[in-house]
């Protein structure tokens, strides 16, 4: 399917009942040589990378719901390389690099919007954290702006500078940052890769994992069986469960975090920001919403719904930043459950089992990360070897002392 | 989540007065034990779907810290035991 201005008005013309799918819809095959468990933003995206950049084009991702159900369809759409720990930002950046250029690779729309992301800060200590960061962004290639009050005065008047527990003093800009369209994300890849013969099935939820002499034949589902060659599991929040099928012992938490959208103003805030006095964090949406969230809830959920305490609390540090909000009606608020890590980063990295390789750990962060992580994944199954950018995402982090905490916050997921 | 927990000290209370700690079924392994237990102690996790026991401290109440049972689907809370006892009853 092509689009062109040409194409809306014809199909505006026989009342748009003429638009062709974007994908296929076909019948699971008995056996592909991968198969990959999740058709979120990263099994879609690993199939992509698979087919195109590394040749593997047998290759089928099974969804248990319709494609971009889960947190791809969920996330509040910010996409940024503005870490700080080293495994990470080349990583982060990585893929910011293929999120720059994913329009034209994919041929279509994402909508990615680089309209930068600043994080305030409120104190002396603060402000030395994030020129810490910025710093290290910089010796990694990625450039990062100190942006101090009364420039910052000029750059977004409406922020509530005089607060007397918070006041703004200031800003981390990465201006590179921004958002992308969530949606258009799921459905570019899923395009793509079914251009590339990948097989997209729907509504085939994934119920058992069946091994025979110590490797992976393939996969029980709703449809059947199918078999395959290697096994990829990018099923994010219910990557535990996946695991499980394999016997796989994962350091992950299941967590709910919540989002929320409010009612469409005209153009008012131009860039995203992220509170520092809290995870609050806004941005305003093409179609005029707000959108924004902050913190999980705390508690480990496998419901994609959240709880009101956290609600209010997210309504409060947002009023606390911006004291206009509070004037703002809120449209909708959801939950998406997230693979909350032991250390707050990812993990893509073969498993105990040998042809069963694993995607997850992407807490709250992962729709930023979709590119890179798809290309190192797909790098990992085409030729068993880890993804330079990918080193410090290993799985035997944790038993091997080099955990990548970037919120030095422990092993403790709901602090992350 | 429930919005009242019943606390074995403090009777009814909203559960905004709990934070949670996490998982309370893991076993804190001997300080002889191997790498490996204590890996899968500090850092592997069951995550269960359904019922599951966790550490609560009463922030805002007794401050004791209780093990709840409740389900990560419903948010159903079963039960709420003080820690000690609980870990008397498991013979810990
Ligand atoms: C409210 C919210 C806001 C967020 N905001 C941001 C943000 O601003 N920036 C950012 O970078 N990240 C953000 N994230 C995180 C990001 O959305 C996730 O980390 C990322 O989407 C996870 O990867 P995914 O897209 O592959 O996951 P998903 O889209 O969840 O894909 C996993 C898929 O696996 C499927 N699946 C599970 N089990 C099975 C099975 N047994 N069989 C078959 N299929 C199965 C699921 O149905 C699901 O579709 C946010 C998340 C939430 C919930
Ligand atoms: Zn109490």
């Amino acid at each position: 399917m092509r689009y062109s201005a040409f194409s809306i008005v014809r199909n505006a013309l026989s009342g748009n009942l003429n638009w062709k799918p974007q994908w296929r819809q076909p019948q699971p095959k008995s056996h592909y040589d991968v198969i990959i468990v999740g058709g979120g933003g990263h099994g879609l995206s690993t199939a992509y990378y698979l087919a195109k950049e590394f040749g593997v084009k047998n290759v089928a991702v099974l969804e248990k719901g319709y494609l971009g159900s889960g947190n791809v369809g969920r996330n509040t759409t910010i996409v940024r390389s503005n870490y700080m720990l080293p495994g990470n930002e080349s990583f982060y950046e990585f893929s910011m690099k293929l999120w720059e250029g994913l329009e034209q690779d994919l041929n279509y729309n994402v909508m990615l919007s680089q309209r930068g992301v600043i994080m305030l800060y409120h104190s002396d200590a603060q402000r030395d954290a994030y020129v810490r960061r910025g710093n290290t962004m910089w010796m990694e290639g990625v450039s990062a702006e100190l942006i101090e009050r009364e420039q910052l005065k000029k750059m977004i008047p409406f922020l509530n500078y005089d607060h007397a527990r918070y006041p703004i003093l200031g800003g981390l800009l990465q201006r590179r940052a921004g958002t992308a369209r969530h949606d258009a994300v799921a459905w570019g890849y899923a395009r793509g890769a079914d251009q590339h013969g990948v097989d997209i099935i729907e509504h085939c939820e994934v119920t058992g994992i069946r091994r025979e002499n110590g490797v992976v034949t393939g996969v029980e589902t709703s449809k059947g069986f199918i078999g395959c060659g290697k096994l990829a599991l990018a099923a994010a929040g219910n990557s535990s469960r996946v695991g499980e099928m394999a016997d796989l012992k994962l350091p992950l938490e299941s967590h709910v975090l919540q989002a929320f959208v409010t009612e469409g103003l005209k153009p008012c805030i131009d860039h995203v920001i992220v509170y520092g006095g809290g995870h609050f964090y806004i941005s305003q949406s093409d179609k005029g919403g707000l959108v924004f969230g902050a913190e999980i809830d705390g508690y480990s959920s496998y419901a994609q719904r959240g709880n009101l305490a956290t609600a209010e609390h997210v309504m409060e540090e947002g009023v606390s930043m911006i004291p206009g909000l509070s004037r703002v009606r809120v449209l909708r608020a959801w939950g998406g459950v997230m693979d909350m890590s032991m250390d707050g980063s990812p993990i893509i990295d073969r498993t105990s089992i040998d042809n069963l390789y694993l995607n997850c750990g992407w807490c709250y962060g992962g729709f930023k990360a979709t590119p890179a992580s798809g290309y190192c994944f797909a790098h990992l199954i085409a030729r068993n070897d880890t993804h330079p950018v990918a080193r410090a995402l290993r799985l035997d982090r944790f038993a091997r002392g080099y955990a990548v905490d970037e919120a030095g916050a422990g092993p403790q997921p709901n602090l992350h | 989540m429930a919005s009242l927990i019943t606390c074995p000290h403090c009777g009814v209370r909203p559960k905004e007065e709990f934070a949670i700690r996490g998982d309370a079924s893991l076993i804190r392994p001997a300080p002889t034990a191997s790498d490996e237990a204590w890996h899968d102690y500090v850092y592997v996790r069951a995550n269960p779907r359904g019922r599951t026991l966790e550490h609560w401290h009463h922030v805002a109440g007794c401050r004791r810290f209780l093990v709840v049972e409740r389900d990560t689907v419903t948010h159903e809370v079963y039960s709420a035991v003080d820690g000690v006892v609980a870990a008397r009853e498991a013979q810990r």
